[in-house]
């Protein structure tokens, strides 16, 4: 008896320890989130109900803020307009150009490896430096994309200084970005077990059945994880945009993304308390549809080991 | 692709049966030939815009915006890259040293503090573990700038704009998107291990440090590179808390030259070639853990 309690002492005094040290290697960011999360978080809720420019301390105006970005802030309904038609336009065209590019690289001819190196490349370059790369090429009388339109006979466009073709610009930008997502479903691609696609293939299924019905459903996990991705990340286009039209979205506004609004409701205007509830709306924005995409994934995604996956 | 093209793969992959397995590949049957072809068409539309800024670099802006296209600069004009290192008002040298320490720093931090907590969140049983991992991860959804807004004004109060403090400190601290990533790692790990050496006496600190910690380095490597090329590129943090432009990073710097010359198209040009150059120097000295690394997190994440 006295031996089993002087075990089950010294077990709780090794889980003791266990804990301590547990707790001790995850205090950084203990505190990280205390400080630099939870604490900004409830600020920001705080100071999006306040009138407050740093100077003078914030005072409360209750729900002022909200009202008057949703009746008396043109500028904000043209900047969900941007970033919505943004976010449209270059995550499914990302998604689907990654996923293509990956096929094609999914091979094991030699070469590949070039291929894949020469993809990755444009995701070295800094954001302000390709974008002004591409301010430089989209020049509409003597840059580079033009140049090749007209080569090939087709019609030309104003790209950024034009209001309708700004936009379209941008999203050709993002999409040079695109190899970081291809290389990903790649990853993905090479997670498929090849007797899964034998077996198919023995079935009489050809390369494109293979595709939709063994390929597709197993890379659904990974199409959900860059779809998340890539709506966040337009969700927050930011240093192409001020690059392109600075802060008041040249041209016409029609760069004018919300992250820009904020940025320089913020920081140029010193509204804080404005800028705190327009932060708080991107938050909503960006909770409402990751859980749309979360909750719509039970019906497209096919998790290993559930039962009442071959739709 | 045709209908028969499509039997004919069919045929053929049914007939050498086990010998050459069918591929995961759509353009199985386009054919080797057609799939370098079309990669190639693709690899050259990536490789134009960054073969473009470079040999920019070394034109002037007439040869830049030249009709015909000028594919090669004739002639090269190798003093934009001096110029861009010497212009007045615009240090660049001094851009790049800040982006070295700027990204360096993060980069050491990050690895160090996300692989601490993220084998504490492995490996270690401590109450309300799960709880805390759980907020850490959903944190990632929490936009950068709800955190910036009252960031900055904190900073501000204890008058540490202007300084490498808030861009330096809060990200030692750890980073939800690497702590999750080498918590993965982590969790690969035999048990077996941990067990023999309290068995033999060794501490938590030392089982972490001189037994998990080498086992993991790849990860670690490509933990390090990421956090220092996101941080390279990072331009929204140091636009918010730096005044003084000697203390810019390049992204900053080259912002600040864009917004004052906007015609100096070659010495744009020939700083963004710079901006970039370490970074793929960096990437071909590293290729294997980078291309591993982006593999990973499709894998893991």
């Amino acid at each position: 008896m006295a031996v089993k309690r002087a075990q089950q002492a010294r077990q709780g005094g090794a889980r003791r320890r266990e804990a301590r040290a547990g707790l001790l290697f995850v205090l950084p960011w203990l505190l990280s989130l205390l400080l630099f999360t939870a604490y900004p978080v409830l600020m920001t809720l705080y100071l999006s109900f306040t009138d407050y420019n740093i100077v003078q301390p914030p005072r409360w105006v209750g729900w002022q803020n909200y009202r008057t970005m949703f009746t008396a802030d043109p500028a904000f309904w043209t900047s969900i307009g941007n970033s919505a038609y943004y976010a449209f336009l270059a995550v499914p065209l990302g998604l689907a150009g990654a996923l293509g590019l990956a096929l094609l690289l999914h091979t094991r001819t030699p070469g590949m490896g070039v291929y894949r190196t020469l993809i990755a490349l444009p995701v070295l370059v800094p954001p302000v430096a390709s974008t002004i790369v591409f301010i430089a090429m989209f020049d509409p009388d003597n840059g580079l994309i033009n140049a090749l339109l007209q080569t090939v006979g087709l019609p030309t466009a104003g790209w950024l200084i034009d209001p309708t073709w700004a936009k379209p610009a941008l999203i050709i930008l993002s999409l040079w970005g695109l190899g970081a997502s291809a290389l990903i479903f790649l990853a993905g691609l090479q997670e498929i077990p090849q007797a899964l696609l034998d077996a198919a293939a023995i079935d009489g299924a050809g390369p494109w059945q293979r595709f939709r019905h063994v390929t597709l459903p197993l890379l659904t996990p990974v199409i959900l994880f860059n779809l998340v991705m890539g709506v966040i990340s337009s969700f927050h286009i930011f240093t192409q945009a001020l690059v392109v039209g600075g802060t008041t979205g040249k041209p016409l506004e029609s760069t004018l993304m919300f992250m820009v609004h904020i940025y320089r409701t913020a920081f140029r205007y010193f509204a804080m308390g404005q800028a705190a509830a327009l932060a708080v709306v991107l938050f909503l924005a960006v909770l409402v549809v990751t859980l749309v995409i979360f909750r719509s994934a039970h019906v497209w995604v096919y998790y290993e080991g559930s039962r009442d996956s071959n739709r | 692709m045709t209908p028969r093209d499509r039997t004919q793969s069919h045929q053929c992959s049914a007939k050498t049966g086990g010998r050459t397995p069918a591929g995961t590949r759509l353009w199985g049957s386009l054919g080797p030939i057609m799939r370098h072809v079309l990669l190639a068409a693709v690899a050259i539309a990536f490789l134009i815009p960054f073969y473009w800024m470079a040999i920019s670099a070394l034109k002037d802006n007439s040869q830049i915006f030249a009709r015909p296209l000028q594919w090669w600069p004739h002639p090269v004009q190798w003093d934009n890259i001096l110029r861009a290192l010497t212009y007045p008002g615009f240090p660049f040298l001094r851009f790049l040293w800040n982006s070295v320490f700027y990204a360096g720093c993060v980069s050491l931090g990050t690895v160090l503090s996300c692989a601490a907590v993220g084998y504490g969140f492995a490996r270690l049983h401590f109450p309300g573990r799960d709880l805390l991992f759980a907020i850490t991860v959903s944190t990632m959804l929490i936009p950068g700038i709800v955190i910036f807004i009252p960031t900055f004004v904190l900073f501000k109060h204890l008058g540490l704009l202007g300084t490498y403090v808030p861009l330096i400190v809060p990200a030692c601290l750890g980073n939800a998107f690497f702590i999750f990533l080498l918590r993965q790692f982590f969790l690969g790990l035999p048990q077996e291990l941990t067990d023999a050496a309290r068995v033999d006496g060794a501490g938590e600190f030392r089982i972490f440090w001189q037994i998990m910690l080498p086992l993991v380095r790849p990860a670690l490597l490509v933990a390090a590179l990421l956090s220092f090329i996101w941080t390279w590129h990072e331009f929204f943090g140091p636009l918010i808390y730096l005044s003084d432009r000697s203390q810019y990073p390049l992204s900053l710097g080259l912002f600040a030259f864009r917004a004052q010359h906007t015609t100096e198209w070659s010495l744009l040009l020939a700083a963004s070639t710079l901006a970039t150059l370490p970074l793929v120097v960096l990437f071909f000295c590293t290729q294997r853990y980078f291309l591993e690394g982006m593999t990973l997190i499709g894998i893991k994440g």
